[in-house]
């Protein structure tokens, strides 16, 4: 017997990786916010979440079927969770039932098994689905409400919020407009930035969570620990987040200190909306986002200049999932610009000429 | 009928079908097919400048020299294109606005051009003429199958203003089948064509495979 057929490695340890295991880790550190928003918006939000955590795994489940895949093996990569997760997280809190499974259809059915299955996909599917979700339904995914407190005064029962996510009966005079929202509305009636500021929530109010948003657009502070927990965990680096909420945080702050009137701080957009869910949550999903570092930043600072782009100028006031799906089709022309080079090799990939230049 | 001539046919309708085999003419195939009523209108004008710039070309195959054929059959089916134009303007004035600027732009449809360059320049009128009518009728039925599934998921109905544009005794075509406000819009918008076509071209091949065909990889060339 030859050497090279003896079982055996050199002494290097390592830690066993999988998908399942990233997934996993993924999910609890979505945990702390998800708790927290479930419990600030109530039943209905409960209802919702499940509903469309559910429907992303039936439609996993049924998708690998149709494409004769072993479907147990997938289903317990929670990958399909995750999907159904960060998906009820950019809903409405209070959305009928059928909002979630539509989502799901085309979270995981188009944007994912479409392409081939996990891995495949060049678009995130969660923000697939909101994106199909908010153009074709841009009253009920606008349709936010101030939080209710489980088990507070005036909080939807149980019963109740069947009748809200099941039968869809929104309850008049709860609505409220997200801050991001706030603002471009008041900005279209010609009031400056700086006086419908006001009526925003204060900063600390909007990094704690206590504000009309989608479940993961409040609470910053949570989302941010999850992802500070993910980044220990070495599940992401630093690259993306810090270049989305970077080059985010300098463009509005570089065009608010010139117009502040028409322009809102860079403070103010980086609490806002889903800034934090995306920036750690979102842009950093393993397959839709460039392989090498250099790649990532280019990523994070595109994605960062997009939503500012979006949420100033454009019809929506939230960017987040438009300037995630617009860099995911870039992600195959960055990773080619930011391959590294080989060793003994130049960028083009030929080999270094030997015995020139410097010993 | 001779067998020649079922060989014409069925490969018009469906085995080169223009859309959905040989994936030609997309153009108006996405942006003429937010409802099934337009994709049914653009899609019979289509085939009647086939069906006629096909039998002329036959018809004149042997007067038209292999170096200037393309610019011939381009003025051959900018002149049928025209005549449908102002056809239309006239008599079917209802369903010429909607269609506008995609009448004339027929011109520029890659389908009537492949069929005179890859059939017509090289068979008699007759075959020619059967030709150009099924190929543009294959194509017909393939707008109107667009526009009829992103008209019901997008909008809830089918044939809507169906009387309006072919006149009242279409009246009978229009239909409600989802209730109202209950459609997804982007089916209506051009991410719904293209997942549309994307579905149905997929849809055929899976039929073709059932039914234990090779899949044939579309392309003008490979046609006829």
């Amino acid at each position: 017997m030859s050497l090279l057929s003896i079982n055996q490695s050199g002494p290097f340890t390592h830690q066993v990786s999988s998908v399942q295991k990233t997934m996993f880790t993924v999910l609890l550190a979505l945990m702390p916010a998800t708790a927290f928003n479930l419990y600030l918006f109530g039943w209905p939000a409960i209802l919702l979440f499940t509903i469309t955590v559910g429907s992303c795994v039936v439609a996993e489940a049924l998708c690998l079927a149709l494409a004769g895949q072993p479907i147990k093996a997938a289903l317990s990569d929670y990958s399909a969770a995750l999907t159904g997760w960060l998906l009820a997280m950019s809903l409405p809190p209070w959305a009928p039932w059928w909002v979630g499974v539509l989502g799901a259809v085309f979270a995981i059915g188009l944007a994912k098994h479409t392409f081939g299955g996990i891995g495949q996909n060049m678009f995130n599917p969660a923000m697939v689905g909101r994106t199909v979700l908010l153009i074709s339904f841009p009253v009920v995914m606008t349709a936010w409400v101030m939080p209710h407190p489980l088990f507070s005064a005036g909080a939807p029962g149980l019963f109740e919020a069947i009748g809200i996510t099941i039968g869809g009966q929104m309850p008049d005079a709860v609505s409220a407009a997200s801050a991001l929202g706030h603002v471009k509305t008041e900005l279209s009636r010609g009031i400056p930035v700086t006086q419908s500021m006001a009526q925003v929530p204060d900063l600390m109010d909007m990094m704690l969570g206590y504000r009309a948003g989608s479940l993961g657009e409040t609470s910053a502070v949570l989302i941010l620990a999850g992802g500070l927990f993910l980044m220990a965990r070495r599940i992401i680096s630093w690259h993306i987040p810090l270049s989305v909420m970077g080059g985010l945080f300098l463009i509005a702050a570089t065009f608010h200190a010139v117009d502040p009137a028409r322009f809102s701080s860079g403070t103010f957009h980086l609490v806002s909306g889903a800034t934090f869910l995306g920036a750690f949550f979102i842009a950093t999903d393993y397959v839709t986002s460039p392989v090498s570092k250099k790649g990532q930043l280019v990523f994070g600072v595109g994605c960062g200049v997009l939503i500012w782009l979006i949420r100033t100028f454009a019809g929506y006031p939230e960017g987040v999932a438009f300037a995630v799906l617009l860099m995911n089709a870039l992600t195959p022309i960055i990773d080619q610009y930011t391959r590294p080079r080989a060793f003994g090799r130049n960028r083009k990939g030929e080999p270094l000429p030997l015995g020139k230049g410097k010993p | 009928m001779s067998s020649q001539y079922k060989t014409i046919i069925r490969d018009g309708l469906w085995e080169n079908n223009g859309v959905f085999a040989m994936l030609l003419g997309l153009c108006p195939s996405m942006a003429m097919t937010t409802s099934a009523t337009n994709g049914l209108g653009m899609g019979l004008a289509t085939a009647v400048v086939m069906a006629a710039s096909s039998m002329l070309v036959g018809m004149f195959r042997n007067r038209i020299t292999q170096e200037v054929r393309i610019p011939v059959f381009i003025l051959v089916i900018a002149s049928m294109v025209t005549l449908v134009d102002l056809f239309m303007n006239a008599w079917m004035h209802e369903l010429y606005k909607v269609l506008g600027m995609f009448i004339p732009l027929i011109v520029s449809n890659c389908l009537p051009l492949a069929r005179l360059e890859s059939f017509a320049g090289k068979n008699p009128t007759l075959p020619s003429l059967v030709d150009g009518l099924f190929m543009g009728l294959g194509f017909t039925i393939a707008l109107t199958i667009i526009g009829a599934v992103r008209e019901i998921i997008g909008v809830g109905t089918l044939f809507a203003d169906a009387s309006l544009l072919f006149g009242p005794a279409f009246k009978f075509m229009e239909m409600r089948l989802l209730p109202t406000d209950t459609g997804i819009l982007m089916m209506i918008l051009p991410p719904g064509g293209f997942l549309t076509l994307g579905f149905l071209v997929v849809g055929k091949r899976m039929l073709d495979v059932r039914a234990g065909k090779a899949i044939q990889m579309g392309g003008a060339h490979s046609a006829a």
